[in-house]
């Protein structure tokens, strides 16, 4: 429609404005971030320009790469519980029935509130001396006196901030499994059953070859989130002990603001944002694939 | 395409009797996989229980250690304290409510006419276009708070909840654009065209024909808006520093650290989660339908 030249001044006056957003708020701000990661700038001096130096520094930067491996750690824990785990309740819930899909709506409760609220629950549960984990492990004699879950040791930390995690997200990728289980023509499940295929065949050799692309999605979308993570660690350990738990974006943000190093929070900022484009490439690429 | 493959199955299937899938025919698994919903059904639900179970305990209760299971007596002394907490929860609440208000109003004023222009109008180099105005979903917005604060501290848009809005209306707006363009896309020629022919001005049509046809699509972008700007923790840290423009989960946090004499008030903490989860329970509970859908179509593609 519209193929006059007016249409296309009007249709141009209509896409102006999210246009010049964008490039205000995004477009912009990318720029100034590269811009800045090249300078030594400490918002109390004017900018000195220092060419690559603090991406050098970067890579020299312990700290940094505390922060990055023990983000890749988390990731790493995490992210098969929450594709392995999402996939077995979308088997349990796929099918309509009532209870099965209320059981979806309520593993999918936790996905809409806040991680920094589902953050402050865990916080408290996971408390040493006011929380209830201790309570129901003592009350089994499974331990003899309270565990310091947070902030006391990284890993232990790591434990009780993924099962939190995991509490919070499992929804997500269980609503999205149960789309692409759905989606499985009926006519092949149904000849697999004829040919006398067992459930789990009916699983391994039908069904996930059949929704593989949903997980590998699903997979994806869950590494990219958890190595931007922050609220749960910012909330929950506040990094501690010695910073061993500031994730990668909690040191960007330690940096940034706390710090005010802004020339040097900006170059990390750049190497996140490279890691973090490196996956959402193959993410966009495979959504593309299925397209056609 | 999940939704496609599905109409697919079932004109494909036609009037046959679905079979049983999973569910598996004979009562024993029938009545085990009951009770393993029931079970992960209580798992799930028993923090958010317990959270809400903890903020109606009296204040020496909610203070106990080790903690009370259940609450001997109700008492709404938390909800009070968190009622008149520094600035007051009012102010809080507002701040919220004010912000995921207007990241709606911003992301629908914005999307709605671009997603019409790119669906139904011939802009040269439309693609292009539509890629940078999606840029936001290839860089992290954690990445960019630094030179966006610098640049709302300059103008003034730091302590400010249109400031907020504006951020989470940029970390929105991809998804949004995503979700309504193919939207507009999927509303017939013919009906469009005939409003045309009818003499209907771009706008006239936009609004008679467009806007009814995508009502669906307009109600998640604005759920999503809502719940992400609700929630949304970082952005707001970086943006507020004045305890007067905190959004409830920036004063929770705050608060987890710096209540009272005596600790951590976990009393008041566990109101303040209760009443940050409300909205976003019930907006999901009424508003499932768009929420799943919305989901299918954003994360999926």
């Amino acid at each position: 429609m519209y193929r006059s030249k007016r249409g296309r001044l009007v249709g141009f006056a209509y896409l102006a404005p999210a246009l010049a957003f964008v490039l205000v708020f995004t477009v912009y701000p990318l720029g100034q971030m590269m811009w800045m990661s090249l300078h030594n700038w400490s918002l109390l001096t004017p900018p000195v320009w220092v060419g690559f130096d603090n991406y050098e520094r970067v890579f020299g930067d312990r700290q940094f790469w505390v922060s990055f491996l023990f983000t890749l750690k988390y990731t790493a824990l995490i992210t098969p519980v929450l594709i392995v785990g999402g996939y077995l309740l979308a088997l349990l819930t796929a099918h309509n029935s009532p209870l099965r899909k209320v059981t979806r709506t309520v593993v999918f409760v936790p996905v809409v509130i806040g991680l920094g609220v589902s953050s402050l629950l865990w916080y408290w549960l996971f408390s040493a001396d006011f929380g209830l984990v201790n309570r129901v492990l003592m009350d089994l004699g499974l331990v003899s006196g309270p565990v310091l879950w947070l902030g006391v040791d990284a890993d232990m930390s790591n434990l009780a901030i993924s099962t939190s995690v995991v509490w919070k997200v499992i929804g997500f990728g269980m609503i999205l499994f149960v789309g692409a289980i759905q989606a499985v023509p009926t006519e092949i499940t149904e000849a697999t059953m004829v040919d006398g295929a067992s459930h789990r065949q009916r699983v391994t050799r039908v069904i996930l070859p059949l929704t593989l692309r949903t997980v590998l999605l699903v997979t994806l979308l869950s590494v990219i989130g958890s190595l931007l993570a922050f609220d749960q660690f910012y909330i929950m350990t506040a990094g501690q002990p010695q910073n061993e738990t500031a994730t990668s974006v909690f040191y960007v943000y330690l940096n940034s603001f706390p710090y005010l190093k802004l020339g040097y929070g900006a170059a990390l900022s750049m190497v996140l944002a490279v890691t973090i484009l490196a996956f959402t490439v193959v993410q966009l690429l495979l959504a593309r694939r299925s397209e056609v | 395409m999940a939704r496609g493959l599905l109409d697919a199955r079932a004109r494909v299937a036609g009037p046959r009797r679905e079979p049983r899938r999973g569910s598996g025919g004979p009562g024993r698994t029938r009545y085990l996989v009951g009770a393993i919903c029931l079970a992960i059904c209580a798992v799930m639900l028993m923090p958010l229980v317990m959270s809400v179970l903890a903020s109606v305990k009296p204040t020496a209760e909610a203070a106990a250690s080790p903690p009370t299971y259940l609450p001997h007596s109700v008492s709404l002394d938390s909800y009070q304290r968190l009622w008149s907490y520094q600035q007051g929860l009012p102010t809080y609440l507002w701040n919220s409510l004010g912000t995921a208000l207007l990241t709606i109003a911003f992301t629908l004023l914005l999307t709605v006419p671009a997603a019409y222009a790119l669906a139904r109008f011939p802009i040269p180099g439309k693609e292009v276009i539509f890629v940078v105005l999606l840029l936001a979903l290839i860089v992290p917005y954690q990445a960019m708070l630094t030179p966006i604060f610098l640049m709302f501290a300059d103008i003034g848009l730091t302590n400010s909840l249109v400031g907020l809005a504006i951020l989470h209306t940029a970390i929105q707006l991809p998804f949004s654009l995503y979700i309504l363009r193919n939207s507009f896309s999927a509303v017939p020629r013919e009906l469009a065209e005939a409003a045309i022919v009818d003499g209907a001005s771009s706008w006239q049509a936009l609004v008679r024909i467009f806007l009814p046809s995508t009502v669906p699509a307009i109600v998640t972008v604005a759920l999503f808006a809502f719940i992400m700007s609700w929630n949304e923790f970082l952005g707001a840290l970086v943006m507020m520093s004045k305890g007067s423009k905190f959004t409830l989960p920036l004063i929770l946090a705050a608060a987890r650290t710096e209540t009272s004499l005596g600790g951590t008030d976990w009393g008041m903490l566990q109101a303040g989660i209760t009443i940050s989860i409300i909205p976003c329970v019930l907006v999901y509970l009424l508003l499932q339908r768009y929420y799943v859908s919305g989901l299918m179509s954003g994360a999926t593609k």
